[in-house]
């Protein structure tokens, strides 16, 4: 009882901002009591979120960039403090310093770089996408982020030379589209590989 | 040796010895076997209980070992799924989560298992699914189904047979994986129409605890309706949209991806659930057994010792009576 009274409290019909979101949704629950009433309402992922660092006010910039990068593996970082993050957008290489206006942007295949102090860690991210808070928090979501490290040049140049020659080598328009990703994918990080 | 003699003798005297009222088959055999004591025959249905015992040995084995399968298997995709967390958190972070937002298309994806035996999750899921549908059915609303799992689609193919849009099954034969998912995704929302679409599955909090949950994801016309609306995602449009020709089509792109990653993280959450409430089906199973088990041990003791007392009487008063 004492938890919906502070449900309400959190969630009013305010505008509400990336911090404070809600622990669940009311009109939802009014309903469900209502027409469902013998059954607990289902849990939303409202109830599961980690807590998000509050959002700074408009006027002031924070120093740091807090960045969350997420694959569908792992986390590989979550909240970790940087200057500068370079990303693959689609509509090129694009940098997020703190302050930087909200935005969404669509990623494609290439080298994620970031910046903390002097020292530059890059991954490979195959595609995804970045949202930049107001508060300069960053999500990048990326279906698969590998450090460069990683990454074995050899099997690349082999991998690469087996495509194009799929690609030559393709009849029908699905397996020369196929043909084509694999290229572009390969040619981005042999790139990448060496600058 | 004259024992056996004469316990072969009392056998062929014990039978015209049998009490003539008839057995209700519907006592037990071990209420039986009592009766037969006490009429004065010797007992030979320590064999029956010796059955019983057998098979519930059997029972309690089978199920201790699917236990323990079950563990390995909740081990392996524990630390999968609690990877998978962080996926999903982003985009609520960016649209909330509106499971009460009115839409006129819904379709609602319910994730079950195939196998059977996991306890009660796959009916918390369907009671769950239906009070959904109840709650957006209207006038001008309609609400679909897209099932996963067979457990699923048998007890909704019952009574809405008509709103099953699509079902899939075998979905765990092979490990699971994010570009199987992304295809199952990519399929539904090929084939479905929808406005919002929403995911019922349990989630995974600990070996014993699995909290039904469902996650929505709206499509890309209803998030730009309601960031014009303002209220939870007003703030939206305070987002610059990069990347790709036109904003719409970066939130289409948005859409999916939500999908895919909040399908993603509910079936792996689904599949470490139903796991688990195999492991605490087959451990109370196999405790049950044990109790069982020990029941009839008791049962067989006092059935052997009774038999053995009877024998002995009867000896006895052979003896005494050839004595004088």
């Amino acid at each position: 009882m004492f938890r919906r009274v502070a449900v309400r409290l959190l969630s009013h019909r305010r505008h509400f901002s990336i911090s404070e979101i809600p622990v669940a949704d009311d009109l939802f629950m009014a309903a469900w009591r209502r027409i469902v009433p013998n059954l607990d309402p289902p849990k939303t992922p409202l109830a599961f979120m980690r807590p998000q660092p509050s959002s700074a006010s408009a006027a002031s910039t924070p120093s740091k960039l807090t960045i969350n990068l997420l694959s569908h593996y792992s986390s590989e970082l979550s909240n970790k403090q940087v200057d500068m993050v370079i990303v693959p957008a689609t509509t090129g290489q694009m940098g997020i310093l703190p302050g930087h206006v909200a935005s969404i942007s669509e990623l494609k295949a290439g080298l994620l770089s970031i910046h903390e102090g002097n020292e530059v860690t890059k991954y490979f991210i195959s595609s995804g996408f970045v949202f930049v808070h107001s508060n300069s928090v960053t999500d990048i979501i990326a279906i698969e982020a590998v450090p460069i490290e990683q990454v074995d040049p050899d099997s690349v140049q082999k991998y690469l030379t087996e495509f194009t020659q799929k690609l030559s080598a393709a009849s029908t328009d699905l397996e020369k589209a196929k043909a084509q990703i694999g290229v572009d994918v390969l040619s981005t990080l042999n790139s990448s590989l060496s600058g | 040796m004259a024992m056996a003699a004469l316990r072969r003798e009392g056998r062929r005297i014990a039978v015209p010895l049998m009490s003539p009222h008839p057995v209700n088959p519907m006592r037990s055999s071990l209420a039986s076997s009592e009766e037969q004591v006490f009429s004065g025959a010797r007992s030979i249905s320590t064999q029956v209980v010796r059955n019983r015992m057998k098979s519930v040995r059997n029972i309690q084995k089978i199920t201790k070992a699917m236990k323990m399968v079950a563990a390995s298997k909740l081990r392996a995709i524990q630390t999968r799924a609690e990877n998978s967390r962080g996926l999903w958190q982003p985009f609520t972070a960016l649209l909330g989560d509106i499971p009460s937002v009115d839409v006129k298309k819904n379709v609602i994806v319910t994730i079950s298992s195939d196998k059977g035996l996991c306890g009660g999750i796959n009916s918390t899921s369907v009671k769950i699914s239906r009070g959904l549908h109840k709650l957006n059915s209207g006038p001008e609303k309609e609400c679909k189904y897209v099932i996963l799992g067979e457990k699923a689609k048998a007890q909704l193919v019952r009574d809405s047979k008509k709103d099953i849009e699509l079902s899939m099954t075998e979905l765990q034969k092979n490990p699971l994986n994010y570009t199987q998912v992304a295809v199952l995704a990519d399929d539904i929302l090929k084939n479905v129409e929808y406005d919002a679409l929403r995911i019922v599955y349990n989630k995974f909090q600990s070996v014993v605890s699995f909290v039904p949950t469902t996650s929505t994801v709206l499509s890309p016309e209803v998030v730009e309706r309601e960031a014009e609306a303002g209220g939870k995602l007003g703030e939206l449009d305070s987002y610059e949209i990069e990347g790709g020709e036109t904003k719409s089509e970066v939130l289409q792109n948005l859409a999916e991806f939500q999908f895919s990653c909040v399908m993603f993280n509910a079936v792996l959450e689904n599949a470490c659930s139903e796991q688990g409430a195999r492991m605490s089906a087959m451990d109370s199973s196999s405790r049950n057994a044990g109790d069982m088990l020990d029941r009839l041990t008791l049962t067989y003791n006092r059935t052997r010792q009774a038999s053995i007392t009877t024998e002995l009487i009867e000896i006895i008063s052979g003896a005494s009576a050839l004595e004088g």
